[in-house]
Formats: C-alpha cells, sequence, structure tokens
C-alpha cells in the first residue's frame, strides 16, 4: 500500500509542473504548452504553433517560477518534516531556529544600504545577503542553545531559537523605522515571490537543496529511531546529538537557501509534512520523499492562482499557500480526529 | 486507528486531493479561456498592419510617469497604470490597473505592451520583460528639479512628443521662479516641521521636499535629528520643544490629518505655528511625488510662507 504512494505522489509533481506551464494571463493556447515543450526536447521536432514570444512566456517567465515554486516547496517541506523529527515537535517550522527572522533581517539590510538598485553588483546581494543572515540566525541559535542546554538540549534550543527571532525582528524593525523609505520593498519580499523568478535564482538555490535533500535522504532510517526518544534511541545505538545536528544544518543550509531568493512562503513546511503523515503513516522512510514531491507539487499547484486571480496583478503566493492551505488542513485535522 | 477507520479516513483523504485538483484544473481552464481570447486580439492588431505612428503601447507603473505623461499629451499610449496613479481623473478611473508592487511581467506581456514605465523594480521585473523586448524606462524619485525636468524630457522623446515635454519644462521652471522671486521673501530664517504622517515621521532639507522648503528661507527642525537619516522619525517633544513657526501637513489624505487635529494633540497649542494658525494642508500626493503638480507644491508653500510674512509685520 504504502509504495503505491510515491509514485503517485511523483505523478502528481509531474501534472503540477505540466499545469504550471501552461497556465497564466499570456502566452499560447494550454495544450500548445506540453507540445511546445516536447518540441524543444533534442531529437523530437513537432509543430507546436508557438511564436518565439509564446516559448519565450513559457521558458523564461514560467518555466523559471515552476521549477523554483518546486525547489523551494521541497525544500520547506522536507526541511519541516525533519524539524519535526528532530524536536520530536509537530508544531515545528523549517523557521523555528531564526532563519527567517534571520533573513528577512539581512534582506532589509540590504534594502537599506543599497537603495539604488543592485546593477552595479557583480552578484545580486539580496539572496546573499539573506542567506548569510539566515545562517547567522540559526548559529548564534545554537551556539546559545547548546551553551546552557546540557541534557535538555533539544528545548534548550526551541528556546533559543525563539530569543533570537524576538531579537532580529526587533532589530529589523529598528533599522525600517530609521528607513521608511524602503518599507515596501521589505513588505513585498516578507509576503514571498515567485513571479519573479529567473533561471539564475534557480541556479542560485539549485546546489544547496540537492545537497541539503540529500544528506536529509540518507538519515531518513535515522529520524525514525528519533521517534522513539533521546534516551531510547541512544539505547539502540544512535548518536542522538550528532544526528541533530547534521539534520539542522542540512536542514537550516536549505531553508536559508530558498528563503533568500523566494521571501517567507508560510505555512509549506508544516502543512505538507503533516498531510503526508495522514496519509501515508509516522515512518520517516516515507515521509522524507514524500515531502519533497508533494512540497514541490503544493507549491506549483499553489502558484497558479496567484497569476490568474487578479489579472494583471499577482496575488502574493504567501496568500494563497495559507488560504489554501489553512482550510485544508483543518479539514484533515479534522478527520484525523473523527477516525481516533 | 483500527484498519477499517484507516482505510476511511484514507478514503476521505483522498477524496479531497480529488478535489483539489478538480481545482486545480478548473484554474486551468479558467486561465487559457481568457487567453485565447486575448490571442485573437493580439492575432488581429498585427494583421492590420498598423503605421507606424506612435505604437507604443505604455504600461506605466509609476504615478508620477503617468502624471507626466497626461501632461505632455501621450496619454492615449497608455494601455494600463499602477494603483497609485489617481492623477488627473482619466487617469484614476483607467480600466487596467496594476498592483505596482506585485506586478506580472507575463500579464503585461498579455496587454501587448511595448514599454514599461517604473519608478523602482520590485524584482527581475525587468530582466523578465526585457526578455520579452518590451523595453524598460525607469524614473526613480526624483532628488532635484533638475531629475524632474530630465525625466519629462526623456519621456517626451520616447513618446514623440519633445515638443511637449520641452513646453512644459519650461513653463514649470518659469511658474516656479516666479512663485519665487515675485513674493516678498521672510527677513530671518523661519522654521518648519513637515509632517509626513501622524506618527511624526519628516523629511530633512537633503530631500527633494527640503529642497523646495528652502528655497523660501524656511529652516527645517527635523535636519539635525538623525545623521545620515532624510527621513528621521521626531518624538512630540522634539517638536513641541523646537517650536516651529510653520506646520506643512502632507498626511492630509494618508492619515486625515488637518489644522484642527493638529491643535487638538496634547501640548501643540503651544507651538507657535498651531497657536498663530499657519499650519498648512498639503495634498499628500502632490507633496510626494515629482511631475509637473511640483509647480501647485511650490506655490502652494509660497502661499503659506507670505501669509506668514503678512501676519508677523502686524
Amino acid at each position: 500500500m504504502g509504495r503505491w504512494w510515491i509514485p503517485a505522489a511523483g505523478a502528481l509533481a509531474l501534472v503540477s509542473v505540466l499545469l504550471g506551464a501552461m497556465v497564466g494571463p499570456a502566452g499560447p493556447t494550454w495544450w500548445r504548452v506540453p507540445l511546445a515543450l516536447l518540441d524543444h526536447l533534442p531529437l523530437v521536432s513537432l509543430d507546436s504553433g508557438v511564436t518565439s514570444r509564446e516559448w519565450t512566456i513559457i521558458w523564461d517567465i514560467r518555466m523559471p517560477r515552476v521549477v523554483l515554486a518546486s525547489l523551494v516547496g521541497s525544500m520547506l517541506s522536507l526541511s519541516g518534516a525533519s524539524y519535526q523529527g528532530v524536536f520530536r515537535n509537530p508544531l515545528v517550522d523549517p523557521y523555528l531556529l531564526g532563519v527567517a527572522a534571520g533573513a528577512g533581517l539581512g534582506a532589509t539590510l540590504v534594502f537599506t544600504l543599497n537603495r539604488t538598485g543592485s546593477s552595479t553588483w557583480i552578484i545580486d546581494p539580496l539572496p546573499l545577503s539573506a542567506f548569510v543572515g539566515g545562517l547567522l540566525a540559526v548559529l548564534v541559535t545554537y551556539v546559545v542553545g547548546t551553551a546552557f542546554g546540557g541534557q535538555k538540549s533539544a528545548s534548550t534550543l526551541v528556546l533559543a531559537g525563539v530569543a533570537v527571532t524576538a531579537l532580529a525582528t526587533a532589530i529589523q524593525t529598528f533599522v525600517l523605522q530609521r528607513h521608511t523609505d524602503v518599507v515596501r520593498q521589505v513588505y513585498s519580499w516578507i509576503l514571498g515571490r515567485l513571479s519573479s523568478a529567473t533561471w539564475g535564482d534557480v541556479r542560485l538555490v539549485l546546489p544547496y537543496v540537492v545537497v541539503s535533500s540529500a544528506v536529509l535522504f540518507m538519515h531518513r532510517r535515522l529520524l525514525d529511531i528519533m521517534r522513539v526518544g533521546d534516551d531510547e534511541a541512544t539505547a539502540l545505538g544512535a548518536s542522538v546529538n550528532r544526528v541533530r545536528i547534521i539534520v539542522v544544518i542540512a536542514a537550516t543550509l536549505g531553508t536559508s537557501a530558498v528563503v533568500a531568493v523566494s521571501g517567507l512562503i508560510g505555512f509549506v513546511g508544516i502543512i505538507v509534512p503533516h498531510a503526508v503523515r495522514l496519509l501515508a503513516g509516522a515512518s520517516y522512510r516515507v515521509i522524507v520523499p514524500l515531502s519533497l514531491l508533494m512540497g514541490a507539487s503544493f507549491l506549483i499547484i499553489a502558484d497558479i492562482p496567484g497569476r490568474v486571480l487578479q489579472n494583471p496583478s499577482e496575488t502574493p503566493i504567501g496568500v494563497v499557500t495559507a488560504f489554501l492551505g489553512a482550510p485544508f488542513f483543518l479539514l484533515l485535522l479534522r478527520t484525523k480526529q473523527g477516525t481516533r | 486507528m483500527s484498519k477499517k477507520s484507516i482505510r476511511q479516513f484514507r478514503g476521505v483523504t483522498r477524496r479531497t486531493f480529488l478535489a483539489v485538483g478538480a481545482s486545480a484544473l478548473l484554474f486551468a481552464a479558467c486561465g487559457n479561456s481568457g487567453q485565447s481570447a486575448a490571442d485573437t486580439v493580439a492575432e488581429a492588431s498585427s494583421d492590420t498592419a498598423v503605421p507606424e505612428v506612435s505604437t507604443n503601447k505604455i504600461v506605466s507603473l509609476s504615478a508620477t510617469a503617468t502624471e507626466m505623461l497626461y501632461a505632455i499629451g501621450a496619454q492615449d499610449q497608455l494601455v494600463a497604470v499602477d494603483n497609485y496613479s489617481n492623477y488627473p481623473e482619466a487617469a484614476a478611473s483607467f480600466e487596467n490597473k496594476i498592483d505596482a508592487s506585485q506586478p506580472s511581467a507575463e500579464a503585461i506581456a498579455a496587454l501587448d505592451a511595448t514599454v514599461v514605465l517604473l519608478a523602482y523594480d520590485p524584482g527581475n521585473l525587468q530582466t523578465q520583460l526585457e526578455a520579452l523586448g518590451i523595453t524598460v524606462w525607469t524614473g526613480a524619485a526624483a532628488t532635484s528639479f533638475d531629475d524632474s525636468y530630465k525625466q519629462i524630457t526623456e519621456l517626451g522623446e520616447l513618446t514623440g512628443k519633445s515638443t511637449e515635454a520641452e513646453a512644459l519644462v519650461a513653463s514649470m521652471k518659469s511658474d516656479i521662479e516666479t512663485a519665487v522671486s515675485s513674493m516678498e521673501l521672510p527677513d530671518a530664517p523661519v522654521s518648519y516641521f513637515y509632517e509626513l504622517d501622524n506618527t511624526y515621521f519628516s523629511v530633512t532639507s537633503n530631500t527633494f521636499v527640503g529642497q523646495i522648503m528652502s528655497q523660501f528661507m524656511l529652516q527645517n527642525i527635523a535636519d539635525t535629528a538623525e545623521a545620515g537619516n532624510d527621513y528621521p522619525q521626531l518624538s512630540q517633544e522634539a517638536i513641541i520643544s523646537a517650536n516651529p513657526q510653520l506646520v506643512f501637513l502632507a498626511d492630509t489624505k494618508c492619515c486625515q490629518q488637518d489644522a484642527q487635529s493638529v491643535a487638538a494633540r496634547p501640548g501643540w497649542n503651544k507651538i507657535d505655528a498651531v497657536a498663530k494658525g499657519n499650519v498648512v494642508e498639503l495634498d499628500d500626493d502632490v507633496a510626494s511625488r515629482w511631475g509637473p503638480r511640483v509647480v501647485d507644491l511650490v506655490k502652494q508653500v509660497a502661499a503659506a510662507v507670505a501669509k506668514f510674512v503678512e501676519t508677523s509685520k502686524k
């Protein structure tokens, strides 16, 4: 039974990618899009009837956001699932240890220091600074949390994350108060965005997502052992703290990278892993690959209504994920309660 | 959970997934029906081979640029404006309105736009638009009159309305000069507080507005507030103790402030400007844009200063 979920989720992801490439306010009629994509495969030649401008829309506007949505969605879901595993806390999301607040502070600093735009820079400083901010925040959380943690390091770490988040948010508020002219840019970044995705963004996050996912993938059996509790897992031969550190580092690295390019997209990291658990069971051998695939599908699909609802404007992706995600999640929870 | 209940539960969630999938397909269908209609229009217009007279189709994502276009008579080239473009009346009632903080390159392409006017780039918009062969013009917030004139001239060239643009710049220059030179300036510097909102954010003399004020022998009380920050937030205590002789309200629309509400603030009736009726109500939009209506702002400030000079003589 369980093994059917993975091919099914894979198929759903493929369908999502196709849907993502087909829907939008401009571009060719929807059925021409798959033909055009096939036509551009090596050794395939088809008459798709798509003009070069339409192909630009498909390939340079829609595909980067579809691919980026899949990377961001799968990374956030996977990180969320892993954090929930190592902290044995179902409410944990990938922003727990201060990534979001740190990245937000980093982004705010770039906007205030670089008001003329980033055209003179070789590398776009915005994702870089958000990435560094996110990593630094988690590093501080980690140092503080383990310095005083002792045996209870898991909960101390979470509390340290809360403190670091509050501190970084306070600094961000102070900086914004002194630079009110950038409030609009920062606000738009915080809402999260996939609409401005380019292939450059995809290239930027791809290595981090691949490495982080691979590390988390390799730890899926150890995450299962962690479920029984620190003492029992140690008795079973797992070095609990080492696993926790590695998983946290990998999840943070991936999360920081995706937050840096897409802003804060909420809810994905909590909803998708829980939906997966409710559907396919609690074993991380299934949760890890399923979170990856379902996270990708969820965010690609959530990105679609935003393009057409308020045409010619975009609805922020963070609004759509919460709007679709919250009722869906409540429905799942209710169903779960009913079957207890 | 018993095996049976698990099965039931999975059945329910499977149905939920089907429902989600179906609604996604619905979205797909909606998106595409609209889009094929747009395609037909686009094809039809390219078939009829329009002659080369101002084939620009401009999307303005800058309220100031919109005002400039209307002032030089290039408004018929506009196909969409942003949601802040509320002047003149015709721009306010424009059918196609785009949220400038969340624009979509694809939607702009669907409007068949050839030129997009920006005040700032919210993301990679310029890169995306240029990939679609759309020209992007950026007119960042002006820091001087010359900036503003330069932008009008550029828009004139872009729209084939250079003569009109030159005439507009010339008339703005002469109007501003007349407004300043035709009045009696105060003998000594007059202190003022410029209110951006009702939490007392202000501007320094380095800003565009600040420069306008400086032409009238006005001295900004916010200049020394925070080094390096041209938009400082002042405290009520600082404002009251600085005792400005003039107060300019650039928050009459955003925050519904007026001379009366300012006078009602505790302690503010001790301020010279409030006690002597020198609180000036500005239009937020006029005061925050750098288009042709800068002239109106200059005239309003001139009138306020003239009134101040007049009353202080008595």
